[in-house]
């Protein structure tokens, strides 16, 4: 099924691209992450310009997380004075994001930064991950694996900023610049990388800022929601590089991704599941360090001017 | 008749005579008009024509055809990557002002074999004779290693094409010529120039325009997001928005 993508400028496998989102989907319904991480390297290998497979891929990260959030909020998992603080950190982060963008686009090295950044991530993302499924296959392989005492304290760092609020929903008294800063690095990340910045979120929240769990995952939602929205916005009044022919297939294969994700979360041992998803990241890691660090698929690039 | 008015009337009618012996061309194109829209995978376009000989058909005619298709230029920076502490980055730029979106020959036979480097480079027949006028001042040695990173680039990209053997001469009189354009082709006026080489000089030459354009619902996202930048995004959020809320309605009922 041939589709021209008009903002990409060029004639892609539309089945690729629905299953591509598809996959983003099942991991969303799998493990409540919203898969932007893995839509815009794999984008980009299929030939995608890396700026329009960024900034689509936020919009339909935007897409993937509404249902999450109506879902969180239904059961009152959305703490909305800290997901507010953070949804504010994160615009300005969008903005800062935006700034970077065009600065380092014109320096030249916007996709080595990308790249780098998504090197860092994903192989770090990817071996957490892996330890986590070994561990879960095989106990006691890696050593010590009893459930540890989750501290419950938040980080001392936080708690040395000035300016306390509380946010019940939370069961917190800390400064909101902590979350306000949380919310800047990510929503910087959105706007560069095309990721709605959940992975990154959901460990910050909980062992930094020292969130109560059952509202973690709807308040990053909820913040990722709204950060991806502002990011689809400034794509398309900076780099006017939002695809709507692709951010359409990839929500049409991520709404339908999601179903499966649900069924097969309910048949399929999780663990191996866990297992598929590290490799995958890790391969994508690897093959972006592999492009960085021994032989870049071209030496030289053309942009226009 | 002074000396000199008597050599210009033997010159005019000598030019006169000569310019009735050339051959002349006449080209025709399959598509004028290309539209990009949905489904759009490339467009495969007909070159043809006739050479005709004022010695009458099949005469002294001994022609090579060259078909140069060539897109909108516009001016672009080449980056060359370079690996710095390890990691591969770009390091050196070059401009060139005036580098061609599309370009692809076609000819009877390889181009060395036609016409001397001279003429080929004067015509542009040929990738490593497409002229990008360099901008900025870095040594010539440089730019040549620029522009031929440029041309492999788009080689790859199928929007730099050379094809030699792909002009089928049939009679001595007709000429054919095909050439693919790929999806990633630039939207904008393309320039077919046929040229008819005998004895390693053109001897004849025609202009044909080819005009690509993005039309249908295609064109009027790319319209829609340069001129009201704003609405797309609004539109864009509204998508996701709506699939996303669609998607939370089809579970809940799952």
């Amino acid at each position: 099924m041939d589709v021209y993508l008009p903002i990409a400028n060029l004639s892609v496998n539309g089945l690729y691209i629905v299953l591509l989102g598809g996959l983003t989907g099942i991991l969303s319904g799998l493990f409540g992450v919203g898969g932007g991480f893995l839509t815009t390297p794999l984008l980009i290998f299929y030939g995608i310009p890396p700026t329009v497979a960024a900034a689509s891929a936020a919009t339909q990260v935007t897409g993937a997380s509404v249902s999450g959030v109506l879902a969180h909020s239904r059961r009152k998992g959305v703490d909305y004075r800290m997901g507010g603080v953070m949804v504010a950190g994160g615009m300005v982060g969008a903005l800062i994001g935006a700034g970077l963008f065009s600065l380092l686009q014109r320096a030249g090295q916007i996709d080595v930064v990308i790249s780098v950044l998504y090197v860092l991530m994903l192989g770090s993302i990817g071996s957490l991950m892996m330890r986590e499924a070994i561990e879960a296959l095989r106990p006691g392989l890696l050593g010590k694996a009893g459930p540890r005492v989750k501290k419950r304290r938040h980080h001392p760092l936080v708690a040395s900023l000035p300016y306390r609020w509380r946010f019940y929903a939370s069961g917190l008294y800390i400064s909101p610049l902590a979350p306000l800063l949380l919310g800047m690095g990510v929503g910087v990340l959105t706007m560069l990388l095309g990721v709605g910045g959940g992975f990154l979120l959901v460990p910050a929240m909980l062992y930094i800022l020292g969130m109560s769990g059952n509202v973690v995952v709807g308040t990053s939602l909820y913040q990722i929601l709204f950060v991806t929205m502002v990011t689809t916005m400034t794509h398309a009044l900076t780099t006017r590089a939002v695809d709507l022919v692709l951010a359409g297939l990839l929500l049409l294969g991520s709404v339908l991704g999601a179903q499966f994700g649900t069924q097969i979360a309910m048949k399929a041992r999780p663990e191996y599941l866990r297992l598929a998803l590290a490799t995958l990241v890790l391969l994508i890691a690897l093959r972006m360090l592999y492009g960085l660090g021994v032989a870049p698929d071209e030496i030289y690039t053309v942009e226009r001017l | 008749m002074s000396l000199a008015a008597r050599l210009v009337v033997v010159l005019v009618a000598w030019a006169a005579l000569t310019a009735q012996r050339e051959p002349v061309l006449v080209p025709e194109v399959s598509q004028s008009l290309i539209e990009v829209r949905q489904g759009f995978t490339g467009a495969r376009l007909l070159l043809y024509g006739a050479v005709i000989d004022p010695e009458g058909a099949g005469g002294s005619g001994d022609y090579d055809i060259v078909v140069v298709l060539k897109g909108p230029t516009e001016p672009v920076r080449i980056r060359e990557k370079a690996r710095i502490a390890g990691i591969w980055m770009n390091a050196q730029d070059s401009d060139f002002r005036s580098a061609p979106s599309f370009f692809a020959v076609a000819s009877s036979r390889p181009i060395g074999d036609i016409v001397d480097e001279r003429t080929a480079a004067i015509y542009e027949l040929g990738t490593e004779f497409i002229q990008l006028s360099p901008s900025g001042t870095i040594d010539p040695e440089e730019q040549a290693r620029f522009a031929r990173g440029l041309v492999e680039l788009r080689r790859k990209q199928g929007l730099y094409q050379e094809n030699p053997g792909g002009v089928r001469i049939s009679e001595k009189v007709l000429y054919q010529a095909r050439i693919d354009l790929p999806s990633n082709v630039t939207t904008g006026r393309y320039t077919a120039e046929t040229f008819a080489i005998a004895r390693g000089r053109v001897v004849a030459s025609a202009t044909a325009r080819i005009e690509v354009v993005k039309a249908g619902l295609e064109g009027q996202v790319v319209t829609a997001s340069q001129r009201f930048a704003f609405f797309y995004g609004l539109g864009a959020i509204a998508l996701s928005l709506g699939m996303g809320w669609l998607a939370g309605r089809l579970f809940a009922r799952g």
